[in-house]
């Protein structure tokens, strides 16, 4: 059984992850569909704290709602007005997008509502049974390298972001 | 009542849903990159459930979530400075605009 203000807490967070992941792609002006992405952002940081997962909330926070959406808006603001609006979609366009994301959500849905190991764990219980994810454990896991522990993959993250740096200012600098 | 994993997954769902719709029918290429984001973020939210109902004990899940958020910061910052690059050329970021490339 779960305390009431983790349920509280779970239904404005999904009821706002919902309702503005619908309406950052409707909405017609960009650049407060790049306001509704950040709110989408922070609800799906709200659930990453429930799940118990602190480090990873901070995490999306500063990296997604920090770093990712001033580079949005700074491109947004770069390329075109704030206040013009996209021109509205043709009845065909907007069928094929209707469509494929109703086929999307379908075939999902049916693979989520017959997934064979879908349990009814409640999360306090799963909580309770689970590690405990302090500091010290997540840097020993990142900088180790015995089995579960992922130095490789840090130290590529390592390469990937200096050759995205290097590769950011070779693209985008005046000639 | 209990919060299961359905609870989790389902706002996950209509998110990758939404996503999916706003790749199909945007036209300008930022606003395709916002529909991407929610996509990913989607796959993330993914991830980090199955690791905290699933497998308790372990914690690849968060793992892969922290390196996918890495890599999107990557491929965004990568993705904006083509965007950039392609607004000096042709002057707006439609993407029926860009017909065709220099060489």
């Amino acid at each position: 059984m779960d305390s009431l203000a983790n349920i509280i807490l779970y239904f404005v967070a999904a009821i706002a992850v919902i309702v503005f992941s619908v309406m950052t792609v409707t909405s017609r002006k960009i650049l407060r569909a790049a306001t509704y992405l950040l709110f989408v952002l922070l609800g799906t940081a709200v659930f990453y704290f429930q799940l118990g997962y602190e480090f990873l909330g901070a995490v999306q926070i500063a990296v997604y709602a920090g770093g990712i959406m001033v580079l949005f808006v700074f491109s947004i603001l770069l390329t075109r007005r704030p206040d013009e609006k996209a021109p509205l979609l043709s009845t065909h366009r907007r069928g094929i997008g209707v469509a494929l994301a109703l086929v999307s959500f379908i075939l999902l849905g049916l693979a989520l509502f017959y997934m064979p190991f879908l349990s009814g764990v409640s999360l306090a219980q799963s909580i309770e049974a689970g590690a405990t994810i302090d500091m010290h454990t997540i840097g020993q896991t990142l900088v180790g390298s015995d089995k579960f522990q992922y130095l490789l993959p840090f130290e590529a993250i390592s390469v990937l972001l200096l050759a995205c740096i290097i590769g950011g200012v070779t693209v985008a600098r005046k000639r | 009542m209990n919060l299961t994993m359905l609870c989790y997954l389902v706002p996950s769902l209509i998110m990758f849903a939404a996503g999916v719709y706003g790749f199909c029918t945007r036209k300008n290429m930022i606003a395709l990159l916002i529909s991407l984001e929610l996509m990913l973020n989607a796959a993330d939210l993914n991830f980090v459930v199955f690791n905290r109902f699933l497998f308790p004990g372990s914690m690849e899940g968060m793992f892969f979530t922290i390196f996918a958020i890495a890599i999107a910061a990557a491929e965004t910052a990568v993705a904006i400075a083509i965007i950039i690059n392609i607004y000096r050329e042709v002057k707006n970021t439609d993407i029926n605009s860009v017909k065709q490339m220099k060489f």
